[in-house]
């Protein structure tokens, strides 16, 4: 296997809008394991998107076993992944191994509903909460040429969403 | 360079942040941690700026803003930016109607236990007659998230206020 190399910001390539996959071949499932093996050296470790390694196709892993052990969905290997379904809000602080040295606050959906393929091809759909679903919408971003960066909210906005109710 | 940490007050109208930050910039003078929000009708501005040669031109440079916007305007020189020691670990939220004290006692006990606050935000909304305050505060607790939560316990209570204790954990993906 193979580490690849990840793209950090600014690099203007990381604003791009990646490809569908259509080809499930021999290429592809080496690419997912040096996808995975660079994912796992990474300073988080529980998720990476394709695009981060100039790989401009629909491809995202996650892992969250780092963080929450055997209380999650494990390896997701999410090709040509599509949210079908989700709810609830909650803010966190996220940082991206394309965005070293900085962190901020970003609202996602609490649960979701993930549709995609695995590295075979297969339908597979997972549903996940909390820190998994978090992971997943923000490598998902980077398929769509979006970094946290472009989902920041102000500290305020977790309490301040409405301001005053004048009569 | 130099540093310094430039106060900037003044009633609240469109233009403030655009008139500082332009004379700082033909003055040579880069921004650096920056703390820019409307308190009350007041805009307020506190950051840290880094000139070149000294404070005289800094100000003069600031001078037509000052007038123009009827500014009050303090530098500080200051020797060095101190490196950041602690990273924010817990945010407490507080909120409850609003009265004399709260921020006294919750701060107390939140420095009795070394607690350091990094940023606090507040705000008293609500109606006359019922006034609420609200209070964001972000910090680091050497001892942990659960040494704020007992320490802060009994002032639901006493202050008849909700707290809430959050941890701030940065999740890197």
């Amino acid at each position: 296997m193979v580490m690849l190399s990840i793209l950090t910001y600014p690099d203007s390539r990381l604003h791009r809008v990646a490809e569908p996959v259509s080809l499930f071949d021999e290429e592809l499932r080496h690419f997912v394991d040096d996808l995975t093996e660079t994912m796992s050296a990474g300073p988080g470790g529980v998720g990476i998107a394709a695009p981060q390694v100039d790989r401009l196709q629909r491809i995202v892993l996650v892992d969250v076993r780092p963080k929450l052990g055997d209380d999650c969905h494990g390896l997701m290997v999410l090709i040509n992944p599509e949210l079908v379904a989700w709810e609830g809000m909650a803010v966190g602080r996220e940082g991206c191994m394309s965005v070293p040295d900085f962190t901020g606050n970003v609202i996602r959906a609490e649960r979701i509903q993930v549709q995609a393929q695995d590295a075979q091809g297969r339908e597979r759909s997972y549903e996940c909460e909390g820190f998994e679903a978090r992971a997943i919408q923000h490598e998902i971003d980077h398929l769509d040429g979006f970094l946290f960066l472009d989902r920041l909210v102000s500290r305020k906005t977790d309490l301040f969403r409405r301001k005053h109710y004048r009569k | 360079m130099s540093q310094a940490l430039l106060t900037v007050i003044g009633e609240d109208r469109p233009g403030i942040v655009a008139a500082v930050t332009q004379a700082l910039y033909t003055a040579n003078c880069s921004i650096g941690d920056a703390s820019m929000m409307r308190l009350g009708g007041y805009f307020t501005i506190m950051q840290i700026i880094e000139y070149p040669y000294d404070l005289g031109s800094v100000e003069m440079a600031l001078d037509p803003a000052i007038k123009h916007l009827n500014l009050r305007v303090h530098l500080d020189p200051i020797s060095s930016v101190a490196p950041v020691a602690d990273l924010p670990n817990t945010r407490v939220t507080v909120y409850g109607a609003d009265h004399p004290g709260i921020v006294a006692s919750v701060t107390g006990a939140l420095a009795s236990i070394g607690f350091n606050v990094i940023d606090l935000e507040s705000e008293s909304s609500g109606s006359a007659e019922r006034p609420l305050y609200v209070m964001v505060i972000q910090g680091h607790a050497p001892e942990g998230v659960e040494s704020v939560r007992k320490t802060l316990a009994p002032l639901r209570e006493t202050e008849d206020i909700e707290i809430g204790v959050h941890p701030i954990e940065a999740a890197v993906f």
